[in-house]
């Protein structure tokens, strides 16, 4: 049994304006000690399946169907209660903004302490040496005086490792990191990833990374899961997603990462348009207004939605486009641009 | 800290000698603009029936004919030392603190002021207690079951206890309560605390109400508002995350933070309540500060309604003060430098 098992997972927002279908049939599967990176724009449904997952949308307005199963456990079916005694224990979550995500009234310490006794029955002394040994860990200097420290008194990158320390106080198996980097100074990023990917070794936890940025995912994970319009529309290993990509959606992510190697004459590619919206999202392919190879489609673009289809060896693709097809478009016309 | 307190101290004292600079000159120069004469003022002293010969002596003795800012300076020495005032019958003490002297009761200011502070003091302080803790209670319960039918309806109420004036609610609920059901006291009466308790918040019951309902509707409004931006914090998300449960994730880390401004303006309003509820007063005939200022005020009795302004700018300042203290307290992001 796969340790994490999402099929077919649907989260549906009932609003004034309509129904949004932020998450709409999504399935993928993560072992222990895996990384799994899910990528998207905006509103692409990846914030949305991280919360659901841990069961954050439960009791509230969201119609949530399909099935998650976590380590012998379906989820959505279960019990809020059962889920939160889950939370913060089995999985655990690292939010995107680390200065916003704690409390400003708590010291970063009592923040942590609380986090540990909720699933550890322990006095607080000890939940206090747990926390401070938890700061060290994540490379926090001095972390017996910073245990006292309030959030606003950390830098921010210090804030992240400490809700990294947060997250991870009760070794959780599932860690879902929203977006670690994107608060962060350039310069601290880098050590954020290297100290994730060291955690994750240590704790040999299952995680998933959420981004829009293509470079974090490149970095840490094993698998790729590209969401556009609250569906996958390509799921790979990092090698196929970097190096034989074949969603136009992939290829236009890739044209909108700047890289050092590429002449700073060069323009990036970015791509046309902007995200669909959930309510009315676009018939047929959600990408096919943004796609510039749509009347290669023969109008099925725009009609059909298009099924994942496996490619190659647990490669998924959701593209009307041939297999044959979109290999010579990639080798003939993206590749060239994104290297030159 | 020490020093932040110590410049906040003086500042509090300047501010209660602009308060008091200004009051004076509302009083004894923009009437003497309006051409008032020393003579005006000091007839108002001495009855109608005074000769001309007589005013003037008072006005002289009284130094009413001296540069205001002299007379100003006279009435802040009676504050620190005290002073007599020889209104043409003989001399009358008024010892330290001297707040002014009525000429009309012939009674110095600051030991009515202190008699009648118990009563105000005794009626902010129950209705301060009540309105904070039902104001904050439907105020949560309103937010969590938002658009609930306990969330419209408690907010309709709110809406009409903002809106009516407490000479209204008062005399409405003095009407139902004490004599149609007779089950609250009629009003008027007062035993201090140190009495009777029992009696004491019998007699104050409804005026508590009254005035409670007038703010618990308030802080309703604002702790709703509150907590419906705190609970969207992302802050809460990382509380639930956790694993907390959702009583904690309110209390613990909702309500802690949607409590800071709600602090604020409870000190400010209390500070205020203490410097006399006049409506709720004058509804109930409670004999508190209120209810001396409305009758000084209706007699034009200068010197009390000074004494009166004072005090109540006192406690003002007062509230404020601890305020600003308080808010380093709860909010540790608040620095005392």
């Amino acid at each position: 049994m796969t340790f994490l098992q999402l099929n077919d997972l649907k989260v549906h927002f009932p609003t004034d304006d309509g129904l949004v279908k932020s998450v709409d049939g999504l399935s993928f599967q993560l072992e222990r000690g895996k990384t799994l990176g899910i990528v998207g724009e905006s509103g692409s449904g990846k914030s949305v399946t991280s919360l659901s997952i841990l069961g954050l949308h439960k009791g509230g307005r969201a119609k949530i169907s399909g099935e998650i199963w976590l380590d012998g456990e379906e989820l959505v079916s279960a019990s809020q209660e059962h889920v939160r005694s889950l939370r913060g224990k089995k999985m655990a979550m690292i939010f995107q903004d680390p200065l916003s995500a704690m409390h400003p009234y708590y010291t970063v310490g009592d923040q942590i302490i609380e986090a540990y006794r909720i699933h550890n029955d322990v006095s607080k002394k000890v939940a206090k040496k747990h926390a401070i040994d938890m700061l060290g860990r994540v490379g926090i200097p001095q972390p017996d005086r910073r245990v006292d420290s309030y959030p606003h008194e950390f830098s921010g990158g210090m804030r992240q490792r400490a809700m990294i320390a947060m997250a991870l106080s009760c070794d959780p198996e599932l860690l879902i990191a929203d977006e670690p980097t994107t608060a962060l100074d350039v310069t601290v990023q880098a050590q954020i990833l290297d100290l994730m990917r060291d955690l994750q070794r240590d704790f040999n936890a299952a995680l998933i990374i959420i981004t829009h940025d293509l470079g974090v995912v490149a970095e840490l994970s094993d698998d790729i899961l590209v969401m556009y319009g609250g569906k996958c529309i390509e799921y790979g290993s990092a090698d196929d997603i970097f190096e034989r990509p074949e969603h136009p959606y992939t290829w236009g992510l890739l044209g909108s990462m700047p890289r050092l190697d590429r002449e700073v004459t060069e323009r990036l590619l970015p791509i046309k348009g902007s995200p669909p919206s959930l309510i009315n999202v676009p018939s047929g392919c959600a990408f096919h207004p943004r796609c510039a190879f749509e009347p290669r489609t023969g109008g099925k673009g725009s009609t059909v939605v298009p099924d994942l289809v496996e490619t190659e060896g647990g490669h998924l693709v959701r593209c009307h486009l041939s297999r044959e097809e979109r290999r010579d478009i990639w080798a003939t016309e993206i590749k060239p641009k994104l290297e030159s | 800290m020490v020093t932040y307190i110590i410049r906040r101290l003086i500042g509090a004292l300047a501010m209660l000698f602009i308060v008091s600079a200004v009051t004076f000159s509302i009083f004894f120069v923009v009437p003497r603009l309006a051409g008032v004469t020393p003579d005006d003022i000091a007839n108002r002293y001495v009855g109608r029936a005074a000769t001309a010969e007589t005013v003037q002596a008072v006005a002289q003795k009284l130094g009413l004919h001296d540069p205001v800012v002299v007379q100003y300076g006279r009435w802040v020495k009676g504050v620190f030392v005290g002073s007599e005032y020889d209104y043409g019958t003989g001399v009358e003490q008024c010892p330290a603190p001297c707040l002014g002297y009525s000429f009309v009761t012939k009674q110095p200011v600051w030991p009515d002021l202190v008699d009648r502070l118990p009563v105000t003091l005794s009626l902010a302080a129950g209705a301060s207690v009540i309105w904070l803790v039902i104001g904050v209670s439907v105020g949560v319960l309103s937010a969590l079951k938002r658009r609930s039918v306990f969330d419209r309806g408690a907010m309709i109420i709110a809406l009409a206890g903002v809106s009516l004036p407490p000479f209204f609610t008062g005399l409405v609920a003095l009407s139902l309560l004490s004599y149609g059901l007779g089950i609250t006291a009629p009003g008027g009466a007062y035993t201090p605390l140190t009495e009777n308790p029992g009696m004491w918040a019998y007699n104050l019951i409804l005026p508590w109400l009254t005035l409670a309902f007038l703010n618990a509707a308030a802080y309703a409004r604002l702790t709703r508002a509150g907590m419906l931006d705190t609970m969207g914090e992302d802050y809460i998300r990382t509380a639930r995350a956790k694993g907390l449960k959702e009583s904690k994730v309110i209390g613990k880390h909702g309500l802690r933070a949607a409590l800071t401004p709600i602090v604020t303006i409870f000190g400010l309003d209390v500070g205020i309540l203490v410097g006399g509820a006049i409506l709720t007063e004058n509804a109930f005939s409670l004999q508190g500060l209120g209810k001396y200022a409305t009758t000084a005020i209706a007699a034009n009795d200068l010197p009390k309604i000074m004494g009166f302004t004072m005090l109540a700018a006192f406690f003002i300042v007062v509230a404020n003060l601890i305020v600003d203290l308080l808010y380093a307290v709860v909010d540790p992001r608040v620095r005392l430098s």
